[in-house]
C-alpha cells in the first residue's frame, strides 16, 4: 500500500513541517522535500492545500494531506508498522490527542503572544503564561511518560513530536526576551525530556539549529518591525 | 474495558456535548447523563477536567477523556461496532482536516457574529459564509459526509444544522443561504431528520432565549473585545 512516491512541502523554520520530518524520519519513509518559499508559495502548494495555502502538506499517492496533526496520524495509520506514533490503547491515545490539543491552541497561541505583545508589562505577562504552560505540560509528562524518557515511554511519540517541534522556536523566545522558559528547576522532566529528544535518531539530523533559527528571527521580526512603522492606520 | 460504567457531564445547550451524545446513541451505549451548570461549576468538573473547567467530560470506569472530538475518536476506538471514522487512512485524514476547518472558520466566526453588533457582525457573518462556500464543495454529492451513513465528520459539523439557525435568527444574520448552499443544505435536512440526532436535540425556544442572553452578556465582556481584536482585526 505504502511504498509510492512520498512528498513534503514544508519550509525549514516551520515546526509544523518538522513534525512531519520527525514521524516519517520513525517510521523510515523515503521522502521528498521540497523546501517552500512562503513569500512566493509554489503552485503545487496552492494546489495540493487550496483551503489555507499553508505549509506542510504531506502528499502520499498524489494526494495532498494538510494539517499538522492529521498528517502525524495519517502517517502512522499509512505505514502501520512498528514503530508506532500514536499509542495503541484508546485511552492513551485520548490523553495524547488532548494534550496535543492544549499545546497546540493554548500553550503555542501564549508562545506567539510573546512576540506579539508590546511593552514591557505586557512581554512579561506573556513570557509568565508561557512558562506556566510549561509547569502544566511538565505535570503531564510525568504522568504520560511513568518515568520513562519520553511522553510515549521509550521512545518518541505523538506527544514529543508536537511539543518536541516547538523547541527551536522556544529557544529563540529566551535568548530574545532573555530569560529562561524551559527552567531544569520548575521542569525538571521537561528540560531532560528536551536534550533527548534532539538527540533522538529521527530528530537531530532534521531539526533545524537554533541558532539559525535566532538569527532568522531577528530577521523576521525586524521586518514586521519596520513594515509596521511604515504601514497606515488599519482603520 | 467496554462494558465499565459510562457517565457524561454535559450542559443542556452545548453543541460540543451534543457531539458526544449522539456518538453514544449511535453506537448503543448505556450512559449516566449528568448536568452541569457552567455558570456554577460543581467541584466534580473542576476535578475532572481541572485544565479547561468546560464539558463535555466522558467518565468510563476511572478513565475522564475531555474535549469533544478527543471523547467522540475514544469512543470510536473503545467501541468499534458502528465506526463514525472511515477505515482508509486518507480519508480519515480528511475527516480531520474538515472537523478542524469547520470548528476554527466556522464555528468560531459564526459564534462571533452572535455576539457582535453592526459592521463587526457583518464580517465575521461574511468569514463564516466563506468556509460554508469551501464546505458545500465537500459534501456535494453525498447523502451524508459519511456515506450512507451518519460518520465523524456529520457528528463534528452536526451543529450546523441546528445550532447554526438558531444563531442566525438570533443574530438577525444569514450564513446559509440555502439557495447559495443547497448541499449543504439538503444534509442539514437529512441528519435532522436522522433519528438519533433528530430525537437528540435541546428544545429550539428554550436555545432562542438562552442565546439571546448569551450573545448580549458576551457582546457586553471584556472577553469579547479582545477576542474581536484578534479574530477580525489581526
Amino acid at each position: 500500500m505504502a511504498g509510492s512516491e512520498v512528498k513534503v512541502l514544508g519550509t525549514w523554520a516551520s515546526p509544523f513541517a518538522l513534525r512531519v520530518h520527525i514521524a516519517l524520519g520513525i517510521k523510515s519513509v523515503k521522502y521528498e522535500w521540497v523546501e517552500e518559499n512562503l513569500e512566493a508559495k509554489s503552485q503545487l502548494l496552492l494546489e495540493s492545500n487550496p483551503i489555507n495555502k499553508q505549509v506542510p502538506v504531506l502528499i502520499h499517492h498524489h494526494k495532498p494531506i494538510c494539517e499538522s496533526l492529521a498528517i502525524l496520524q495519517y502517517i502512522d495509520e499509512a505505514w502501520p508498522s512498528a514503530p508506532s506514533i500514536l499509542p495503541s490503547d484508546p485511552y492513551h491515545r485520548a490523553v495524547a490527542r488532548f494534550w496535543a490539543a492544549y499545546i497546540d491552541h493554548k500553550w503555542f497561541t501564549w508562545l506567539k503572544g510573546v512576540a506579539s505583545a508590546e511593552g514591557a508589562e505586557a512581554k512579561k505577562a506573556a513570557l509568565d503564561r508561557v512558562r506556566e504552560g510549561l509547569v502544566v505540560v511538565e505535570e503531564a509528562f510525568g504522568k504520560c511518560s511513568k518515568g520513562k524518557d519520553f511522553f510515549s515511554g521509550d521512545r518518541i511519540g505523538y506527544l514529543d513530536i508536537v511539543l518536541g517541534c516547538f523547541l527551536g522556536w522556544l529557544y529563540v523566545a529566551e535568548k530574545r526576551n532573555d530569560v529562561k522558559l524551559l527552567d531544569e528547576e520548575k521542569m525538571p522532566g521537561l528540560a531532560a525530556w528536551a536534550i533527548k529528544f534532539c538527540l533522538d535518531g529521527a530528530v537531530k539530523d532534521v531539526m533545524p539549529d537554533k541558532d539559525e533559527l535566532l538569527d532568522y528571527a531577528n530577521m523576521v521580526f525586524q521586518a514586521m518591525a519596520k513594515a509596521k512603522l511604515n504601514a497606515p492606520p488599519n482603520y | 474495558m467496554a462494558e465499565k460504567k459510562v457517565k457524561l457531564l454535559g450542559f443542556w445547550v452545548s453543541p460540543f456535548v451534543y457531539r458526544v451524545i449522539w456518538a453514544l446513541k449511535l453506537k448503543g451505549i448505556d450512559y449516566e447523563y449528568i448536568e452541569e451548570d457552567i455558570f456554577n461549576k460543581s467541584p466534580l468538573l473542576l476535578q475532572l477536567n481541572p485544565i479547561h473547567k468546560k464539558v463535555p467530560v466522558l467518565i468510563h470506569g476511572d478513565r475522564v477523556i475531555s474535549e469533544s472530538y478527543v471523547i467522540v475518536q475514544y469512543i470510536d476506538e473503545t467501541w468499534p461496532h458502528c465506526p463514525l471514522l472511515p477505515q482508509d487512512p486518507y480519508e480519515r485524514a480528511m475527516a480531520r482536516f474538515w472537523a478542524d476547518f469547520a470548528e476554527t472558520k466556522l464555528l468560531h466566526t459564526a459564534w462571533l457574529g452572535l455576539c457582535a453588533r453592526g459592521a463587526e457582525r457583518e464580517k465575521a457573518a461574511k468569514l463564516a459564509m466563506e468556509a460554508v462556500e469551501k464546505i458545500e464543495e465537500v459534501v456535494k454529492g453525498k447523502k451524508l459526509f459519511g456515506g450512507e451513513s451518519i460518520g465523524y465528520l456529520d457528528i463534528c459539523l452536526g451543529w450546523i444544522s441546528y445550532w447554526l439557525p438558531v444563531w442566525e435568527e438570533v443574530g438577525s444574520m444569514q450564513i446559509i443561504d440555502p439557495i447559495k448552499f443547497p448541499a449543504t443544505s439538503s444534509w442539514m435536512n437529512t441528519l435532522l431528520h436522522h433519528q438519533v440526532i433528530g430525537d437528540n436535540l435541546p428544545a429550539r425556544d428554550a436555545m432562542i432565549e438562552y442565546f439571546q442572553k448569551r450573545s448580549k452578556d458576551l457582546y457586553e465582556s471584556d472577553w469579547f473585545k479582545d477576542i474581536i481584536r484578534l479574530h477580525l482585526h489581526p
